[in-house]
């Protein structure tokens, strides 16, 4: 067979497993380490150019998917799929969901007592373009309460979900957005250790903002890239 | 006066930050836990059938009707080889189970060729009807289900063949990072020989082995911590 391109490891930014702040974490990450296999055809490869036949039709603009216009701050947000050298991911998935602007979600679980928004469900997905561009149009989401601790509070945030080309390039994460005071005192995004965290923090941009229409926001989303040479063993997580 | 056309405002948003577009910071984007509330986005209807087109993998039940924007899996026709249910539980380190767990899966077909512009074996044939990809959420008692295709087995290292196999993804709330596992076949031809599998301690190997069932499902549990605690990967 072919030699395998094996993908890089987690770097110096990613979380761990186990973070006792985020108190769903205690049960439910490893207590054995992780155990280092080596990568073959399975983890190198991903069902790229299959996104329509999966999941159906591209939905980049969430608030056009009801009979209205949706309540809350309009917002544009666009960036690129990156890999870890700069290139651009083309033609990858990235999925979103949220909460509506005042902080809740469509989830019969979510019980919290804020309005729901009967135009406005919070997710899409679109597949990036051959510079590993995306673009939604969304409304910006608002923060809400979570039982974690006293007065836990969830800045507001914006899932996202992307393949990339690869099973080993799978990343599930949340956008957060510039100037929110609620970010630094958030267990999930401060399992992410400092300056990493900051690489979720979106830019606001006057240039993506359009007049009198909505505000814009940059996030660039880089996956784990390919190593032309075997990974040294330099991040390890534990 | 200061004009509101001051270059002064128009150039302050480039100052430099601490946030996603600082060039000093470039580097992976980290990881986060899906939440409890990813079903009406992520789970599509049919996502955990790869066989044919139903509703498997999603729970309709947890949000409103009108909010399925993201529906609905469009097969083109039956794949080749032998259809089988694979199936198990997620259970938490209390050893209780996980209902609002994300199981994903990636596989080959049944003549053992991805479905990737990264598999190069032209020598081994695609299948128009199989993707591979499939994705399940776990329902109220924790259990994953998939319909799919066995696969067939892919090369490995060297001159090696892998056993068959699928590679696995678990995501959850308290799941910080995708936990990534392998499920193989009990008595499946080559489980003695595989290289993923002979990395791993073999005291626990047994929890990457999916077993038979009575019925003819194949079962796996998940269990994200303690007694048995499933072997996740170091990719």
């Amino acid at each position: 067979m072919s030699d395998i391109i094996p993908y890089a490891r987690d770097d110096a930014g990613a979380p761990p497993s186990r973070f006792a702040d985020y108190r769903s974490t205690l049960l439910r990450s490893p207590d054995q380490p992780l155990v280092r296999v080596p990568q073959t055809l399975t983890e190198v490869t991903g069902p790229t150019g299959m996104w329509g036949r999966l999941m159906g039709p591209a939905v980049a603009d969430l608030t056009t998917q009801h009979g209205g216009a949706p309540q809350g701050q309009r917002i544009i947000v666009s960036g690129r799929v990156l890999d870890e050298a700069g290139r651009p991911v083309p033609e990858t998935v990235i999925e979103i969901w949220q909460a509506n602007a005042a902080g809740r979600y469509v989830h019969s679980h979510d019980v919290w007592d804020a309005p729901l928004d009967p135009n406005f469900t919070g997710a899409g997905r679109v597949v990036t373009d051959a510079e590993g561009r995306y673009r939604f149009v969304t409304v910006r989401p608002g923060a809400y309460p979570w039982g974690n601790h006293k007065n836990a509070w969830r800045p507001a945030h914006i899932h996202l979900s992307l393949l990339g080309r690869a099973f080993a390039t799978r990343l599930v994460t949340q956008m957060y957005f510039p100037d929110d005071p609620l970010i630094e005192i958030d267990p999930i995004a401060n399992a992410v250790p400092m300056p990493y965290r900051q690489r979720m923090v979106s830019r606001f941009d006057i240039a993506t903002s359009q007049p009198n229409w909505a505000l814009g926001y940059l996030f660039d989303v880089v996956l784990k890239g390919q190593q032309q040479t075997p990974f040294e063993d330099d991040h390890d997580e534990h | 006066m200061t004009s509101i056309e001051s270059p002064d405002l128009e150039t302050r948003n480039a100052a430099p930050r601490e946030d996603n577009q600082d060039l000093a910071l470039f580097g992976q984007t980290p990881s986060q836990t899906v939440g409890p509330f990813f079903h009406y986005g992520l789970p599509w209807k049919g996502g955990a059938d790869l066989v044919g087109q139903s509703d498997m993998g999603a729970r309709p039940e947890l949000f409103a009707e009108e909010h399925w924007v993201l529906n609905l899996s469009s097969p083109t026709g039956t794949p080749e080889g032998e259809v089988i249910e694979i199936a198990g539980r997620v259970i938490d380190g209390a050893g209780n189970p996980v209902p609002d767990a994300m199981i994903e899966i990636w596989q080959a077909n049944a003549a053992g060729r991805y479905r990737s512009e990264d598999d190069p074996r032209e020598d081994v044939p695609l299948d128009p009807h199989f993707v591979g990809f499939g994705r399940a959420s776990t329902d109220r008692e924790g259990v994953y289900r998939f319909r799919t295709v066995r696969p067939g087995r892919v090369a490995g290292p060297g001159n090696s063949l892998q056993a068959p196999h699928l590679a696995v993804s678990v995501f959850g709330r308290g799941i910080l990072k995708r936990l990534a596992t392998r499920l193989y076949f009990e008595g499946a031809e080559g489980n003695d020989s595989d290289p993923v599998l002979g990395s791993v301690p073999e005291e626990r190997r047994q929890t990457l082995i999916a077993r038979r069932q009575d019925n003819g499902d194949w079962w796996l549990d998940l269990v994200l911590r303690g007694e048995n605690e499933t072997v996740f990967f170091d990719l």
